[in-house]
């Protein structure tokens, strides 16, 4: 199996342990991942400013891909939901599609709309498939309970993005659970991490951030688990900014999913950059056991 | 004396030139932090760091860094392979030429007791390396006009650097085989060195040499009879030799030489050979009095950037040596266009005719900016738009062959630009998720003041937000502004929201206020009344606009199926474009 890697803007520069964990866990799990050097960034950052340049800059990456007969898998959620909207609307219509296709032909490009536009979770839920997962696991986690938190781009506008169900979700609480962790219910699991408005209005993304933490946090999470840089971050980073700022300890760690998972198909810690995190994760290895030896 | 002097002017300009832009390093200002610290105080400073690396273990990371980044040139190999094979030429051979054949009395004859220009190997090196050069710039001008690598700018100063050393390299070659043919030459070194008056044998040495030597006489030519040749083989064994290999070896000029050979008598006639030395040597000259002022300074700059950057741990730089760091990274600075390259928002250059979007652009507006020269307010702009327009994803940095940190110059300038209160709208998109992660690192009021110069203007641009009790016609009044939402299509379907308030009560930033409409102004419902109304102001002026975090609930929730966070999207989009049409 192949792909080609969406790595976007914010993952090399800030968050170095989703991509060592992301690539360690696919290519256990037997897949292949093309970098193309070529992509830039989805045009997520720059919806607000101009509809036209984000449509081109994701257009210019399915493209990309096209050329190379490849389908892409990103690692994030803002990314996944860019570049399904733009893939949605240019399929939609033809006119926007040739404006585009204008532009890229300069460069030698068309979009035609041939690749596929995958999250690292929705291939691992479908393309690979728990099965697989399961067959590579060599550890599990007891008595780890875990808040799945879907991000808001992966599932909404669920008609474009077609990911998972946008009111009742499950892909991502299975594949918690196939970890041997449990993956809680907690009322705000499908709200935004906050991580839009950082930068824009720090008073109110803090409030949304910390809102959502503690709500996790009642209803018995020992991690909230994410797989999106700016949920991570603003999880992570961000988290340990505001609470500093407003005079509180930190009220939940947060955990890539790759991390979660590479720990169960035995990677290496170090590879899985456990240390990286902000807030420290390191406890979270107590509650592995090796497969066997479950009560 | 021509010589003397002008050597000595170009000289001094070099040298003079070489402190004016080492004094630079000292005095451009470039950084948020940057507090008043004295050019003398800063120098201080930096003397202090290398002394420190000097005497530390830090050497051999320095000594590694001269031999892979500095000679060796991994950092550009690892990017592109052609344009490796390129710079290595270029560089390999000029930095070769100039220490065996620019400076061959201060090391080639001092090295080689031997040493003579007309004897090998150095007759042959001397071509070797030329044409090293030569290859190398046939490859850089393939390179820019033909393979044409994307948004890789050629500017004055890249063509200026390309014409130097063509120049220099090509009269060289000219120089060398018009001397080879060149009957007075000849005639003259006969004169000094053979002892031969009788004419018999000058006849003899003549006819050799215009066999062997390719020297072009007025008086003999080819076929010659063998035992004059033989008879003028021992003249020049006894005269000649001891300086003089064949001319074969230096294949460029040889070559050449054979190709101007039917013109030869003309050709010392005109005494082109004279005009090319002075050709060659004042295009030496002018080059090097040039240097520090032209795109060649990166010989120092770039190397001394790689030297500092192998070193210097940016988070226990002290304020001071970050700030000469940034000013020494501005002239380290190639243009060689691998950041615009890589860059990943370049591709919005095709929409925003800014060309200050491109990293390798950036960079010069920045050189004039830290030099203190005024720039017309629009340029500013565009400058300010340029460095914002970024998502700090560091590629630039990563792959900058000369290893400046391009990512901190951005975060730097960027701030030094918004506290210039020109509002940038750019400020109010996700772009500025990095810049909150910095937050630490700026003024807490220059911090908020950027974000609410944004929201302030296009506020001023709303005329009926602060007219809250004026009444208005039922009639849409802006049927324009109704009409022309459809950006995509799925956003043109606001006008059947039913008013049911789903979305407002569903948004997340709503819900966090206990008296939302004071903070946010409209909510999403009102707005798409407002826009269903024709009513610009209100909906482009409500802080809610701004404050939306795209979250889709409200979209995925609309019993009616209105694209409410869609028609959000858009109506930022189309503030933005009205308030700065307005402004200007």
């Amino acid at each position: 199996m192949e792909f080609a890697l969406f790595i976007g803007c914010q993952i090399s520069a800030r968050l170095n342990q989703y991509e060592s964990s992301a690539r360690a866990v696919l290519s256990q799990l037997g897949v292949r991942l093309i970098d193309i050097r070529d992509f830039n960034c989805c045009g997520y950052p720059l919806r607000n400013i101009e509809f036209k340049i984000f449509l081109l800059s994701s257009a210019r990456n399915l493209a990309l891909a096209e050329k190379r007969n490849l389908n892409i898998l990103t690692l994030c959620k803002c990314c996944y939901g860019s570049l399904k909207k733009a893939d949605y609307l240019l399929k939609e219509s033809p006119s926007l599609r040739e404006g585009v296709n204008k532009i890229l032909e300069k460069e030698g490009l068309k979009y035609k709309g041939e690749p596929q536009i995958k999250h690292l979770l929705s291939a691992l839920d479908r393309d690979i498939g728990l099965d697989k997962i399961k067959e590579k696991m060599v550890k599990k986690y007891r008595d780890l309970r875990v808040a799945t938190h879907y991000g808001c781009h992966v599932l909404r506008p669920s008609k474009v993005v077609n990911f998972d169900d946008p009111i009742v979700p499950s892909l991502f609480d299975q594949l918690v659970a196939v970890t041997g962790a449990e993956s809680i219910d907690w009322s705000m699991k499908l709200e935004c991490c906050g991580a839009p408005l950082w930068g824009i209005n720090d008073g109110l993304s803090m409030d949304l951030t910390l809102k959502k933490l503690k709500n996790g946090k009642e209803s018995g999470a020992d991690y909230v688990c994410t797989a999106c840089p700016y949920c991570q971050i603003q999880f992570d980073k961000v988290q340990k900014m505001a609470s500093s700022q407003r005079n509180g300890t930190h009220l939940l760690p947060s955990i890539l999913y790759p991390q979660l998972l590479g720990l169960s198909l035995g990677i290496d810690k170090k590879i899985l950059g456990l240390e990286m995190n902000e807030i420290p994760i390191s406890g979270i290895e107590n509650a592995l056991f090796d497969i066997g030896t479950e009560v | 004396m021509f010589f003397k002097f002008s050597l000595f002017l170009s000289l001094i300009i070099f040298i003079i030139g070489l402190i004016y832009k080492i004094s630079n390093w000292f005095r451009y200002k470039i950084g948020i932090g940057s507090v008043e610290i004295s050019g003398s105080r800063r120098f201080f400073y930096a003397l202090q760091g290398i002394f420190a690396t000097l005497f530390s273990l830090r050497i051999i990371n320095l000594l590694k860094s001269f031999v892979l980044d500095v000679l060796l040139q991994y950092r550009i190999l690892r990017e592109d392979f052609l344009r490796w094979v390129m710079h290595i030429l270029i560089y390999g051979g000029f930095m070769l030429l100039l220490l065996m054949h620019a400076l061959d009395k201060l090391i080639t004859a001092k090295l080689f007791d031997s040493y003579y220009p007309t004897l090998n190997p150095f007759l042959f090196l001397r071509d070797f390396f030329g044409i090293l050069v030569i290859i190398g710039i046939i490859i850089a001008l393939y390179r820019r006009f033909i393979l044409k690598p994307p948004r890789l700018k050629t500017n004055a100063m890249d063509l200026y650097a390309v014409i130097i050393v063509a120049v220099i390299m090509l009269s060289g070659i000219f120089l060398e085989a018009t001397k080879m043919v060149a009957y007075s030459d000849y005639k003259r070194m006969v004169e000094e060195y053979s002892g031969l008056s009788d004419p018999n044998e000058l006849k003899a040495l003549e006819a050799y040499w215009v066999k062997e030597f390719g020297t072009v006489s007025p008086n003999l030519k080819e076929p010659f009879d063998e035992r004059l040749l033989a008879q003028g083989e021992e003249f020049h064994q006894s005269s000649c030799a001891g300086c003089h290999t064949k001319y074969q070896s230096a294949f460029a000029g040889y070559g050449t030489a054979k190709l101007i050979h039917p013109i030869g008598i003309r050709i010392d006639q005109a005494r082109i050979p004279h005009l090319l030395w002075y050709l060659h040597v004042l295009a030496c000259l002018v080059g090097l009095a040039y240097l520090p002022f032209s795109k060649m300074f990166h010989l120092f700059s770039s190397a001394m950037n790689l030297l500092v950057n192998s070193i210097a741990d940016k988070e226990k730089l002290r304020e001071a040596n970050q700030m000469t760091r940034r000013a020494l990274e501005l002239d380290a600075c190639t243009h060689c266009g691998t950041c615009s390259l890589r860059c990943s928002v370049a591709q919005t250059y095709e929409e925003i005719q800014n060309i200050y979007i491109l990293p390798s652009e950036k960079i010069s507006a920045i050189r004039s900016l830290a030099s203190g020269k005024s720039l017309k307010g629009e340029e500013l702009r565009k400058i300010q738009e340029g460095v914002y327009l970024c998502t700090n994803c560091l590629r630039c940095t990563v792959v900058c062959p000369v290893g400046i940190d391009l990512q901190d110059l951005w975060f730097n300038v960027r701030e030094m630009l918004l506290q210039k209160g020109y509002p940038e709208f750019l400020i109010l998109s996700p772009l500025s998720y990095y810049r909150g992660l910095m937050r630490g690192e700026i003024l807490i009021k220059d911090y908020q003041n950027a974000l609410l110069q944004a929201r302030e203007a296009i506020l001023a641009q709303c005329e009926l937000m602060r007219e809250k009790e004026k009444t208005i016609a039922l009639t849409p009044p802006d049927k324009k502004f109704q009409s022309g939402l459809g950006l995509s299509t799925q956003a043109k379907n606001f006008s059947v929201c039913f008013g049911c308030q789903t979305c407002t009560t569903v948004c997340p930033v709503v819900a966090n206020y206990e008296n939302p409409q004071e903070v946010l102004g409209l909510l999403p419902h009102q707005i798409m009344h407002a826009a269903g109304l024709g009513l610009r102001d209100l909906a482009f002026g409500s802080n809610m606009l701004w404050d939306c975090l795209t979250c889709y609930q409200c979209q995925e929730q609309c019993p009616q199926g209105v694209a409410v966070t869609d028609v959000l999207y858009e109506l930022k989009n189309l503030a933005i474009q009205y308030v700065k049409e307005k402004r200007s």
